[in-house]
């Protein structure tokens, strides 16, 4: 997995590549607890994510309870097997996706 | 007819354990791309689990066979094999998926994930081994 970050303002994009799995999530999870207040707007860019599971998920329902408490998450790009995994967990409903 | 790869119970096993099981399903069955990455989904979550909890403070192995029964030769099996303590993933409750993002509990989702990506999982207890035998039918 790689991940690449663009801030601009308070709104900072994140691309996530590869595979974000059991021995890949961690390091996202670290991303994502080392933000700052000063982030308002977070976008998780799915363009180049190939294949997401469960460990893959509480990372994003942990970076949504954390984005909600000061500002806002969106996903972008998801593919098809991404949104399928967040359909059947019914995180689709709960997550904003575009 | 069943091939066995038998590996550490170790998270760190799971990528040579995708591609065993990625390989075996495509040299035995014409298996098209999305029941390999459901496959795939549902290996990562068993092996995991089995990883993190069947041997609490020790090593131990466990074996992944991948193949079929004469009975039923359009049905991939994928039949997970150890010797730890003895638990039924079966009897795990399903998440409840009306819950807001603010309500909904963080993780708890790898089980529900494999019986929705399979056609059948079913646990039993046998010769001191929990055995745990997933099914996927290749032809719908």
């Amino acid at each position: 997995m790689t991940i690449t970050k663009q801030q601009e303002g308070n709104a900072l994009t994140i691309g996530i590549e590869g595979r974000l799995d059991t021995l890949t999530a961690p390091d996202l999870e670290k991303e994502i607890t080392a933000l700052g207040p000063d982030v308002q707007k977070l976008t998780l860019d799915f363009a180049k994510l190939d294949y997401i599971s469960s460990a893959g998920l509480r990372v994003l329902l942990m970076s949504q309870k954390k984005m909600a408490k000061q500002g806002s998450m969106r996903l972008i790009n998801v593919g098809k097997m991404p949104r399928e995994a967040l359909e059947v967990t019914g995180f689709i409903d709960i997550l904003t996706v575009e | 007819m069943l091939k066995t790869l038998e590996v550490p119970a170790q998270s760190e096993k799971l990528p040579e354990v995708q591609a065993f099981v990625q390989e075996q399903l495509k040299a035995i069955f014409q298996c098209p791309e999305d029941i390999l990455w459901k496959t795939e989904l549902a290996i990562e979550e068993i092996f995991v689990n089995v990883a993190h909890y069947a041997y609490p403070n020790k090593d131990g192995l466990v074996s992944i066979s991948v193949g079929y029964d004469d009975s039923a030769r359009d049905d991939a099996l994928i039949i997970f094999k150890d010797h730890g303590t003895p638990y039924d993933p079966m009897k795990k409750t399903d998440p409840n998926l009306k819950l807001s993002a603010n309500d909904r509990p963080i993780g708890g989702l790898g089980i529900f994930l494999t019986k929705k990506m399979m056609d059948n999982v079913a646990y039993k207890f046998e010769d001191n081994a929990n055995i745990l035998t997933l099914t996927k039918k290749i032809k719908q």
